[in-house]
């Protein structure tokens, strides 16, 4: 054969084999609150039955461990890397070989340590893995279409023009490349507007719920328990178990 | 370990591709391992024997595994510095072993010996690569570069 070939790229779909629904958890900008999102509807479908797991994709900025309160956890290795299972979800992050340190990845970096994380990764038998991406469309969006082929995206805005100028790209995008989207939450919502039904009318994605200003999400941050007793975790829980996108049979 | 999981990998790659090639009988591979990799040789071509053993097929029977390490090349974005991993001295085997499960966190943990810079790329000696396969096919020796 007169072709190099990277064997890890081969075994990416064995790794999420035994996942049953993948979720990327995206949207335009920044802090729109994907992570709190993300690691909040992990907690919340694990709470209700479900085995779920969260990957943590911003690999240069990675928060879901602070919002879990995770400390000295490790993967262990068998086989792989078997990630930990925190508060009953199971949490693979790159947090676990950067420590605190700053990790100035540049694109490449980003694809290569992505590449490696998802194929060394062995994941349970999970109804849902849930997938927390950093920004926009850049390198690791570009990666997960390419890697995670069966991914299911749900969109995060806030209720600002300047975050769905850029949630309508990328809803544009998805829906050029066939990705399915679950639809779009609308984040820290702090007053009455029609605005995102406004300007999402014209793209066929549901608007899934919309969760308001948490003035005290601060104070649960770190502490799982609290978390999933804040305005924001109850809020998400009915987003949940009322959008049938998520075809949920309750256990 | 990790280096079953990247092993398993290899293997699936290898019957995955005999079949697009028409293999029979795959005689020999070679795996380019990059040294950023930090894979244990000795654990990687065991592993890659008893999984290839675990897959029960004639068509891994015969097949000889070469492994060649390739070495790490550092080149500084900042200075145009190149180093190797030799250069390195602080680091500790717990960097070293976060090195060895996702390599690209070497940007946390080496600097530019010259300038200190961490935006650097790795010129050569990551990842892992399948050079070639070589088999007997229906009728057809194939070979690889
Ligand atoms: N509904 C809310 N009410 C109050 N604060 C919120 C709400 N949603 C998120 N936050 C806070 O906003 C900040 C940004 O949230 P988060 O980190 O989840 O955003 P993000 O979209 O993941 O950001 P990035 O793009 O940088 O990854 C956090 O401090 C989070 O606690
Ligand atoms: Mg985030
Ligand atoms: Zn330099």
């Amino acid at each position: 054969m007169g072709m190099v070939i990277d064997p890890r790229l081969n075994i990416i779909d064995k790794r999420l084999y035994s996942i049953k629904r993948l979720i990327g958890v995206s949207g335009g900008k920044g802090g729109v609150g994907k992570s709190l999102i993300a690691t909040v509807l992990a907690l919340t479908l694990s709470r209700l039955g479900y085995h779920v797991g969260l990957l943590d994709l911003d690999l240069s900025a990675p928060s879901a461990h602070v919002i879990l309160g995770i400390e000295s956890v490790y993967p262990k290795e068998e086989k792989g890397i078997v990630p930990p299972v925190v508060h009953g979800i199971e949490f693979m992050s790159i947090v676990y070989f950067t420590g605190d340190g700053p990790a100035p990845f540049r694109g490449i970096d980003i694809s290569n340590a992505m590449l490696e994380l998802l194929a060394i990764t062995r994941w349970g038998s999970l109804d849902f893995l849930i997938v927390d991406m950093p920004p926009g469309i850049g390198d690791a969006m570009m990666d997960v279409i390419r890697w995670m082929k069966r991914v299911e995206f749900l969109i995060v805005t806030t209720p600002s023009k300047v975050a769905l100028e850029t949630v309508k790209k990328v809803i544009k995008l998805l829906t050029e490349l066939k990705f399915p989207i679950i639809g779009v939450i609308e984040n820290m919502k702090i007053r009455e507007s029609s605005l995102v039904k406004d300007e999402l009318k014209k793209v066929a994605v549901p608007i899934l719920g919309e969760i308001g200003f948490d003035m005290k999400i601060e104070d649960s941050i770190g502490d799982v328990n609290k978390l999933l007793e804040s305005c924001f975790a109850v809020e998400m829980r009915e987003i949940v178990l009322k959008s049938p996108e998520f075809k949920l049979q309750l256990k | 370990m990790h280096e079953w999981s990247l092993a398993e990998a290899v293997i699936s790659t290898v019957i995955e591709a005999s079949k697009g090639e028409g293999l029979e009988e795959i005689t020999k591979i070679k795996v380019k391992i990059g040294e950023l990799q930090q894979v244990d040789t000795e654990i990687f071509k065991f592993a890659l024997d008893e999984i290839a053993k675990d897959q029960g097929t004639s068509l891994l029977r015969t097949m000889k595994i070469e492994i060649r390490t390739e070495k790490a090349i550092f080149r500084c974005r900042v200075c145009k510095n190149e180093w190797t991993f030799d250069d390195l001295f602080d680091i500790d085997e717990d960097k070293l072993e976060a090195i060895h499960f996702a390599p690209e966190v070497a940007h946390v943990y080496v600097r530019c010996p010259l300038c200190k810079s961490p935006d650097f790329e790795v010129v050569q000696g990551r990842g892992v690569l399948i050079d070639s396969i070589k088999g007997i096919g229906t009728g057809k020796e194939t070979k690889g570069r």
